[in-house]
């Protein structure tokens, strides 16, 4: 049977899901051997049923990507954190660094939106359609939020990197990255 | 400026002009640190990397008394939390707060060495011990009322600290005299003795005697001797770290009270067999109460012609006395080394070890106030002598410095290979559920482990002995550790710096029921990284109390732990986690809010 995989970019910028992308003509053996539920590359919305691994770019910055974290673990056996973003927090995560500050959401929409001297904002408001989902208070890694299965490192993990990892989740083998492709500089 | 110049402008005694700046002017702000600065040539940064590397320096104006309130675990259970509260509310003061008017600073700082009569502070350089709510309101109005430390009114100590150079407070509890160290020394018998042989034959005594340095790391001391002679140099170097800073470790403290003259009998000693000619002993800033003393010891000894230019046996071996500023690292001995030259106390690369280049690039050995001692004692009596004492690898006897959860806190005598209940025993700790043996450093022991021996072989300690009862919360000390371990951390290597961090998140995790059993996975495996990959003596030791602890107490660690079933995060609260937003959004969330209903 066809192992099933759902994906999804949280506070993450795509980069990974392209990077998938990345295995290029392998991407037709991945058809052979899995299925694709809810992901941005089939626009599946929702999940149709348990799937066997769960690939999650970027890590939480608001409720919603909460809630589909959630849904997430609640559906994958295997909960893959994939990239920088998913494991470490990645570029959303500088935010935290004004956490010491007296107000630190406060401060942190006004720098984005008012006060920044590269700002054009004519109407000089904050974003706040009842339709945007709130923020939370920092950025949370995946791992803060739920239990984690494996974490990918790299921004964005390298093609390579996502198809040793697949390759080896689908087969069903406990494995180690080659240190040639967690090897950055 | 006069400071700089009574220190010869060198910049590598920056160490002593800071403290001095420091003592007049209450600190060391950006125009003084120029003013250092250009006139010992050096840069702005290096001074002000000093300022905020020790914690006696500070770059805002301290008051003219600082109160330093000792926050070690031990004073902790002896009611530091009372002590503090009467402090604050007569000063009217918060704790790291100085007054107004500038006249008192009140701060915690890490063990001071007391713990046999805690709870303890230090009133600028007087130490105050055995504080009580009313002894330290009488404490603090007196401060109040205008009277300088030193003119209030305090119980005696015993023993050598009713000496008027030292007229301190300070107890002993010397509970246990053993013939070594705390038992009759003749004056300078082994010195005579030495000097009537050649150097080599000195250090093969103490090889032979399998004398092993007694701080904690237990390296063979002769061998140390033997590697420094056989570096060639001009100049060789010999260091007595009397920095004792490791949590409940308080015996050297005693030593340099009433055996002074044996522990510089010993360094001289060390000096003639690998031919030195300089020598420093490195006292710790809290134990500055003990410096006239020392200085005094010094100078007849200089008078008596074993030190200085009168010893001409000695090569004009003479001993300076340098004081530390508040780290704990610098009982490292490279770090050591480093504070001894004006920098920051931070260890360094090796090789080369200290032996082939240490103080200025000179071969130096480095050596505990109690192994100098040892090593004395030794030469008088021979190395049979020593090793009819102790253990095969441990011989000799140990100067054990028991506090906690016991009925006669202070300093035994014992020979290696006691056991630790024949040590409860002795101090009277009936209901010990746990020692900690070998300082925050060191590991945590259950009751089943009691027959365990100190000595080499298998408890090795450089004399700390903590004892708790089965009242005490066994997790509240790991974390208390760990965030000593923080506090001390020179900052320079990531596993320390970072990894003592994430070891106690997980432990504070853990104390709130938020962690589930796989997290006792995640503590070993990170305390063995930063054990592996520190760069010094600190991040290879500090794990231990996680990882002992976990060992040795899984009961402990297990009743707080829950199995998670849905794989969500207990810490993780969505909640908390929106109130801001809600707050700053002023409207409710779409996902968490139930009753939400589009207002």
């Amino acid at each position: 049977m066809k192992k099933r995989i759902a994906t999804v970019s949280l506070a993450g910028c795509f980069g990974c899901h392209m990077s998938l992308l990345d295995i290029d003509e392998r991407l037709l053996d991945l058809l052979e051997l899995v299925e694709f539920d809810r992901s941005p590359l089939n626009d599946l919305k929702r999940f149709t049923g348990p799937c066997d691994i769960g690939l999650v770019e970027g890590g939480c910055c608001n409720e919603e990507n909460v809630h589909t974290l959630h849904e997430f673990r609640a559906n994958c056996d295997i909960l893959v954190a994939v990239g920088q973003c998913a494991v470490m927090g990645g570029l959303p995560v500088m935010r935290n660094a004004i956490m010491h500050a007296e107000d630190p959401l406060r401060e942190c929409l006004e720098t984005a939106y008012l006060d920044s001297d590269y700002v054009l904002n004519p109407t000089n408001s904050i974003p706040n359609d009842p339709a945007l989902p709130l923020l939370l208070d920092k950025v949370y890694t995946l791992a803060d939020v739920v239990k984690v299965d494996y974490q990918i490192p790299g921004c964005p993990p390298s093609g390579e990197t996502l198809w040793h990892t697949l390759d080896a989740l689908i087969a069903g083998r406990q494995d180690r990255l080659p240190y040639e492709l967690i090897k950055y500089d | 400026m006069a400071i700089c110049e009574r220190f010869g402008n060198d910049r590598t005694r920056l160490l002593d002009i800071l403290l001095e700046v420091q003592a007049q002017f209450r600190f060391v702000g950006p125009s003084l640190m120029e003013c250092i600065a250009r006139q010992i040539s050096t840069y702005r940064v290096e001074v002000e990397g000093m300022v905020s590397f020790y914690a006696f320096f500070s770059d805002t104006p301290r008051g003219q008394v600082v109160i330093r309130l000792c926050d070690d675990i031990i004073d902790r259970h002896a009611g530091t939390g009372e002590i503090a509260r009467v402090f604050s509310r007569i000063l009217g003061i918060g704790f790291g707060d100085t007054s107004p008017d500038g006249h008192f600073t009140l701060e915690y700082t890490p063990c001071i060495g007391m713990s046999d009569q805690a709870p303890a502070a230090l009133l600028n350089e007087r130490v105050v011990t055995c504080l009580t709510p009313e002894r330290a309101e009488e404490i603090a109005l007196g401060l109040m009322g205008g009277l300088n430390p030193g003119e209030l009114e305090l119980p005696e100590g015993d023993g050598n600290n009713l000496n008027p150079l030292i007229g301190s407070t300070v107890r002993n509890n010397i509970r246990l005299r053993g013939e070594v160290l705390l038992g009759e020394v003749p004056a300078d018998a082994g010195l005579r003795k030495t000097l009537r042989r050649p150097p080599d034959q000195v250090m093969e005594d103490v090889e032979r005697a399998g004398l092993l340095g007694l701080g904690g790391a237990g390296f063979p001391t002769g061998h140390k001797w033997r590697m420094a002679a056989d570096t060639p140099a001009e100049r060789r170097i010999v260091i007595c770290n009397a920095d004792e800073g490791e949590p409940g470790t308080f015996k050297d403290r005693v030593l340099l009270t009433e055996r002074a003259d044996l522990m510089i009998e010993g360094m001289t000693i060390a000096a003639y067999a690998i031919k030195a000619d300089g020598g420093i002993i490195y006292l710790r800033g809290e134990y500055a109460y003990l410096r006239n003393y020392l200085e005094a010891v010094l100078q007849r000894r200089r008078d008596q012609g074993l030190l200085g230019a009168g010893a001409d046996r000695l090569g004009g071996f003479d001993i300076r006395i340098q004081m530390g500023a508040g780290a704990y690292i610098c009982g490292e001995e490279s770090a050591l080394i480093s504070s001894c030259e004006g920098l920051r106390g931070e260890p360094k690369n090796r090789p080369p070890y200290p032996v082939e280049s240490g103080y200025l690039g000179y071969p130096t050995i480095v050596g505990n106030v109690e192994t100098f001692c040892c090593a004395a004692r030794i030469l008088d009596r021979g190395a049979a002598w020593f090793r009819s004492w102790g253990t095969k690898a441990s011989p000799g006897t140990k100067l054990l410095s028991v506090s906690g959860d016991c009925e006669r806190p202070g300093v035994y005598e014992l020979p290696f290979g006691v056991s630790v209940r024949e040590l409860l025993d002795l101090a009277g700790a009936p209901d010990a559920a746990a020692v900690q043996v070998g300082g925050a450093s060191g590991q945590m022991i259950n009751m089943s482990q009691f027959d365990r021996r100190i000595c080499q072989e298998d408890l090795p300690t450089g004399g700390s002995v903590m004892v708790f009862s089965a009242r005490r919360n066994i997790l509240e000390i790991v974390e208390y550790f760990l965030d000593f371990f923080i506090e001390e951390s020179c900052g320079y290597c990531t596993p320390c710096r970072v990894g003592n961090v994430f070891l106690k998140q997980r432990i504070g995790k853990i104390r709130q029921g938020l962690c589930q059993p796989e997290d006792l996975d995640y503590l070993r495996e990170l305390g063995r990284t930063v054990a592996e990959t520190s760069r010094c003596g600190l991040g290879h030791t500090s794990p231990n109390p996680v990882l002992s602890s976990i060992a040795n107490f899984p009961l402990v660690y297990a009743a707080l732990l829950k199995e998670n079933r849905n794989g969500r995060e207990a810490s993780f609260n969505i909640q908390s986690a929106l109130e801001e937003s809600r707050h700053l959004a002023k409207r409710r969330s779409m996902i968490y809010d139930p009753t939400y209903d589009g207002d």
